[in-house]
């Protein structure tokens, strides 16, 4: 295997999925590692966002890590900006700026805020971390991009906690009546927030009262289903998702909080907090093992 | 600070802000093609409806939904659009408060928040749709410049040079008729006070269109053998220490005055100025930390503490 670990040439990359899968194992233990040296953080919705992230960066998005204001690229936004440690590891991965500079996450005067900034750090296109706010700047930048005859995407991903906030539906219900296909919502459907309902089976979500592809439906969205850690399954949903013409799309990706971890799956408790140094290890080798990534590159 | 000592309010023509705003809008579209507007769906009552007529392809309607209204803003401002956000001040300073606070301050994006109908006077509208204490959210928001004309022709002015400047910037409107007394060829810059009266018994700072009703009250004092100078601060944020400054020095006491509550607005920030560099006796002419109602103009402004009589009261029992 000849993966290169940072991989800062413009455009997607065309990896196979072998190599995308050992890219998320990787980008998963960076979360983990980043979160455990800044003692804070969160790694459930990292986790859950991991191999999707990593396939928008290395094999959809259409930008240029060295030229990360290129008026062309691609945009994306991380409605969901508590997992920005999840993006942090891509775009480090993908040639923004030295893996190293993970070890600075959450530090004074680090680039790397805890939630992203775009003022600090280049390469992260809308400032995010108050949940429901990231899909509006999205229908901005997918309208600008039809005002100004410019042909790049907008992706915005959304929790499907965060969508309890009401300016969500307000983006949405704008979105459909501009017709917008330059535009595509993904929710990282993991079907936990941060302590959810409290009921008597725990703390997973009930289905009948949480129809998301129905609500977006409702308001005009075109929707897609897809298993958000199958790389196929994510690249036939971004494949379905642009050739979709009039109407934007949410594709709904049902994923797992804390997948790859299995004592982190499914555990509202890991939705924010960092491991000890046995669960580090532990969690590092069900994830990658001795495979690091960076090590063989 | 800037020095127009001649201007007069006899004679002066009136004209309404909000329709200042539309046209001048519409010249400032045609000088820059990035220029967008968004509306919440208001323009008839804000008259982004000018706009809308002469640039159709560049008015945005948002719809009723404020925080999706600047997001969208802020979306288009990353790309290089400069826009102009519209809805009443009640909405955009608190609905959309948290919207404002983390997609336009924080990442300083350039997007003009066209707050309408502040102040007392909305048009028989009430408490919901007057806005109070949106001077006092804004100076606090670290990076948000806060403008608050007196007349239509400030205005114009203060808009040309929010074209010019690239931060996220607060405007305050106002929806009715009043004097216009500054030149048409008046140059606004962001930060400058305006000195409009030099005298030396008592200094009057307003701002807004309050600062119409306090030269009116300038104009009552000298007929009484009171000079008051009058200190004119169109800008809240970046606040004109200096000029603040010099008036008390003149003066030794100070009255503000402002369509706004005293908490927080004009009158806080002098009393934070003066405080800190040069302790001043003043009295703060204002809304009194209470929400307003609806009723005719005359009625309004006379309940409320805000009329020429009002800062004239106040003056005379600093001075006595
Ligand atoms: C407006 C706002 N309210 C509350 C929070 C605190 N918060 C951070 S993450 C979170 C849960 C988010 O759940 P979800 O969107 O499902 O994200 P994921 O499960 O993927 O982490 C909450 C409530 C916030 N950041 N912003």
């Amino acid at each position: 295997m000849t993966t290169t670990l940072s991989m800062p040439a413009p455009g997607p990359q065309g990896l196979d999925i072998a190599t995308l899968e050992r890219l998320s194992a990787q980008a998963r233990r960076h979360v983990l590692e980043s979160v455990f040296t800044a003692g804070a953080g969160h790694i459930g919705g990292p986790l859950s966002a991991t191999d999707i992230l990593v396939h928008l960066y290395f094999n959809e998005l259409n930008i240029d890590p060295a030229n990360p204001r290129w008026e062309d690229r691609d945009r994306f936004i991380l409605s969901k900006g508590h997992s920005s440690i999840g993006l942090y590891s891509v775009m480090a991965m993908r040639g923004y700026f030295p893996v190293s500079q993970l070890a600075t996450f959450d530090a004074v005067d680090s680039l790397l805020q805890g939630h992203p900034c775009m003022k600090t750090l280049p390469g992260i296109d809308m400032s995010t971390g108050s949940l429901g706010q990231g899909l509006s700047p999205g229908l901005g930048m997918a309208l600008a991009a039809r005002k100004l005859d410019k042909t790049f995407h907008t992706w915005v991903m959304l929790g499907d906690g965060e969508i309890q906030e009401g300016q969500i539906w307000e983006a949405c219900f704008v979105a459909g009546r501009y017709d917008v296909d330059n535009l595509t919502a993904i929710l990282d459907y993991n079907g936990l927030p941060q302590f959810g309902w409290p009921d008597p089976n725990g703390y997973t979500r009930e289905e009948k009262y949480d129809r998301p592809a129905e609500k977006f439906r409702a308001f005009g969205w075109h929707t897609v289903e897809c298993d958000g850690h199958d790389h196929a399954s994510i690249a036939a949903a971004i494949a379905a998702a642009k050739s979709t013409k009039g109407r934007p799309t949410c594709i709904i990706a049902h994923t797992i909080k804390g997948k790859g971890v299995s004592f982190m799956e499914g555990d509202f408790n890991w939705h924010a907090k960092s491991p000890t140094t046995d669960e580090l290890a532990a969690a590092i080798d069900e994830l990658t093992g001795d495979d690091d990534v960076e090590k063989a590159a | 600070m800037i020095e127009l000592l001649d201007l007069t309010l006899a004679n002066a023509p009136t004209e309404a802000p909000r329709d200042a705003w539309g046209n001048a809008l519409c010249d400032l579209g045609d000088r820059h093609t990035n220029l967008v507007v968004l509306d919440g769906d208001l323009a008839n009552s804000t008259k982004a409806d000018t706009f809308a007529k002469c640039h159709p392809d560049r008015f945005y309607e948002m719809g009723i939904a404020e925080q999706n209204l600047i997001g969208v803003a802020a979306g288009m401002a990353s790309c290089g659009f400069v826009p102009w956000v519209s809805t009443f001040a009640a909405f955009l300073a608190k609905r959309a408060l948290d919207q404002i606070r983390v997609v336009v301050a924080q990442p300083g994006l350039n997007v003009k928040l066209c707050g309408g109908y502040t102040g007392i006077l909305t048009g028989k509208t009430g408490k919901t749709h007057q806005s109070v204490e949106d001077i006092a959210v804004f100076r606090a928001m670290p990076g948000v410049v806060t403008i608050a004309p007196a007349d239509g022709n400030e205005l114009r002015a203060a808009m040309t040079a929010m074209m010019a400047d690239e931060r996220p910037t607060y405007l305050r409107l106002t929806r009715d008729p009043s004097p216009v007394v500054f030149p048409s060829d008046y140059a606004f810059t962001i930060g400058e006070s305006v000195l409009l009266r030099n005298g030396s018994d008592i200094g009057l700072i307003s701002t807004g269109v309050q600062t119409i009703r306090t030269l009116e009250a300038a104009d009552l004092l000298a007929a009484e053998g009171i000079q008051a100078a009058v200190l004119h601060v169109p800008t809240l944020k970046p606040l004109d220490i200096e000029g603040i400054l010099a008036i008390a020095e003149r003066t030794n006491a100070i009255i503000t005055a402002e369509d706004h509550s005293i908490i927080g607005g004009l009158g806080s920030a002098v009393a934070e100025v003066l405080a800190e560099h040069r302790p001043t006796r003043m009295r703060r002419v204002g809304w009194q930390d209470t929400f307003g109602e609806s009723g005719p103009n005359d009625a309004l402004l006379k309940k409320y503490g805000l009329t020429a009589g009002h800062v004239c009261d106040a003056a005379r029992a600093m001075l006595n």
